[in-house]
């Protein structure tokens, strides 16, 4: 669907974007993620023909950008990180526009408007000034433009930014949707909204895609190895002795590491949380062990700042990278 | 085509909804009506001096009016980060700048049309020709127009409107002070400028009720030149 070759993009001498080389199939949902500054606007504004790159080749559905960019156009929804919103337009008026803007037939123009507002949740919203809408409901009228004529490919500017939780959950669910009929490019700097959406990762760092896969890849490629959080409750044992105890009956477990005690949220004297990091995934042989001791186990899993930690190691700055490791 | 219209009906809108249109529009016949009443009605002249007044005083309210509306057409969208919706979406960048001067131009067909009671007034109670009416609000159409073009090149060169309307402003004084740069010079330059001018030479002829060519000719390549200088820089910004 996407094919990428060799992208730069310079704003005067400063290099944005390049060497960027990439592929993406029909129907994938793809997670461009990096942190601010990285180039994740830039890439996805010449996806959409809203710029030119400086050098290098991009295909959409076999089209390049420069030489038809009003093809290209036909084939992308673009949602950018400000939605392209007329206040003074009512939600189904302002839809009709976008609708025939991107050439949807007359006789089709109410049929989509219909579709789209139903599949956004918009539909109550129809006749309501756009500069009454709330913040969330901006960011589905925004999605709506993008999908309403059908676009092969949909290309999403940090649709999540701003949102509260409950309108985060609805707009993963609603790009997971999209993802069955349309290719979907999702940038963002959160994590979880990438890792919990996209079927492929794809991190990009000053411009360049410095790893690509998904949130397990990744893990296992540059973590080399698991983070398994663990709380234990030490049954009569002293205060005192039950988080040494624990961490001895976890650290004499084989394939084990490191053994690193961190706060616990749970309630109780006698009950401590680990960190444990080994070079395969020990799970099994963890919970046998603390069955084993007379211990109780509260909960065992994957450490759930892995994909953080990656994301840190591999686009953050070298700062941000010390702050992880201590706070880890 | 029909995108451009599409982008003029939504534009057309947008001023209908907000202050904007009507505050430009009553504004524009208030100082008119005042115009011609100080200029027109209370001094002792003939009816078609009267008219010409009228037209001479019309020419610079719809100067000033045509600036004031184009100004926001291309900077307001960028500031409001409405324009990316144009520019993405499957249209022509010459069809976006026709789309937004057919909106201003329509804007300014309205407010023409509400100060035909001023010369009806003439008409009724004078001896002036229609002829010199229609080919006096011939001229204000194109002076109009030109001034669009001008004030939708300014806009699409910032995303400030105070900005695009005093670049806008200086091409359009600057312009105008060419007659005056014209009595300085030597032959044949002096021509050359006298001819550039945006008012003096130009509009003098429409406002007389004399339909020249050359002034035709002149306003409807002032408005080619900044459309298509404004689809320019529309498409270099894309480079950007």
């Amino acid at each position: 669907m996407i094919q990428i070759r060799e992208l730069y993009k310079y704003y005067g001498e400063r290099r944005a974007i390049g060497p960027l080389s990439v592929e993406i199939g029909q129907g994938e949902i793809v997670g461009l993620l990096g942190v601010n500054g990285a180039g994740k606007t830039t890439a996805l504004r010449i996806l959409a023909c809203d710029l030119l790159p400086s050098a290098g080749s991009v295909k959409v559905d076999g089209i390049d950008v420069v030489e038809s960019p009003e093809a290209v156009r036909e084939r992308i929804g673009y949602l950018p990180d400000t939605p392209p919103l007329y206040g003074d337009m009512r939600v189904g008026e302002y839809l009709a526009f976008a609708a025939r803007l991107r050439g949807v037939p007359s006789k089709d123009v109410a049929r989509r408007v219909v579709a789209v507002e139903e599949l956004t949740a918009l539909r109550e919203r129809h006749d309501d000034p756009i500069s009454t809408l709330s913040h969330g409901f901006q960011q589905r009228c925004g999605i709506a433009q993008a999908i309403i004529h059908e676009p092969k490919l949909v290309v999403l500017d940090e649709p999540i930014s701003g949102l509260d939780p409950v309108q985060i959950v609805e707009m993963r669910a609603l790009v997971r949707k999209l993802g069955g009929t349309h290719t979907v490019i999702v940038s963002s700097h959160i994590l979880s909204e990438i890792s919990e959406t996209c079927d492929r990762i794809l991190v990009i760092k000053d411009g360049e895609i410095v790893a690509s896969g998904t949130e397990e890849e990744l893990s296992s490629r540059l973590l080399e190895g698991v983070r398994v959080r663990v709380t234990v409750r030490a049954i009569g044992a002293p205060a005192s002795a039950a988080s040494g105890r624990a961490k001895t009956v976890l650290a004499s477990v084989a394939g084990v590491t490191g053994v690193e005690a961190t706060h616990t949220s749970e309630s109780g004297d006698t009950v401590s949380s680990f960190t444990v990091e080994a070079k395969t995934d020990i799970r099994p042989a963890l919970v046998q062990a603390v069955l084993g001791a007379g211990l109780e186990l509260l909960e065992l899993g994957r450490h759930e700042h892995e994909l953080e930690s990656v994301f840190l190691r591999l686009a953050g700055s070298s700062n941000a990278a010390a702050k992880e490791e201590s706070a880890s | 085509m029909s995108k451009a219209l599409l982008i003029a009906r939504r534009e057309m809108g947008a001023y209908a909804r907000s202050p904007l249109g009507g505050v430009i529009i009553g504004g524009a016949l208030l100082i008119e009506g005042i115009l011609f009443y100080y200029w027109g009605l209370s001094q002792k002249m003939l009816s078609a001096e009267v008219l010409s007044e009228f037209f001479y005083a019309a020419s610079g309210v719809t100067m000033v009016s045509s600036l004031v509306l184009s100004m926001r057409l291309i900077a307001e969208e960028r500031q409001t980060h409405t324009f990316t919706l144009l520019n993405t979406a499957p249209i022509r960048d010459w069809e976006i700048i026709v789309g937004k001067y057919l909106s201003a131009l329509g804007m300014l067909a309205i407010l023409t049309v509400l100060t035909l009671y001023m010369p009806a007034l003439i008409f009724v109670n004078g001896k002036v020709s229609v002829g010199h009416i229609a080919v006096g609000y011939a001229g204000l159409l194109l002076i109009g127009s030109a001034t669009i073009a001008i004030g939708l090149f300014a806009s699409s060169l910032t995303s400030s409107q105070v900005v695009a309307a005093i670049v806008g402003a200086a091409i359009l004084v600057a312009l105008i002070l060419l007659w005056m740069l014209a009595g300085e010079v030597e032959p044949p330059l002096n021509d050359v400028l006298a001819a550039m001018a945006f008012h003096h030479q130009n509009f003098m002829p429409f406002q007389k009720g004399i339909l020249e060519l050359k002034g035709v000719a002149y306003y409807s390549a002032v408005t080619y030149f900044f459309l298509l200088s404004a689809t320019k820089i529309l498409e270099a910004r894309r480079w950007r």
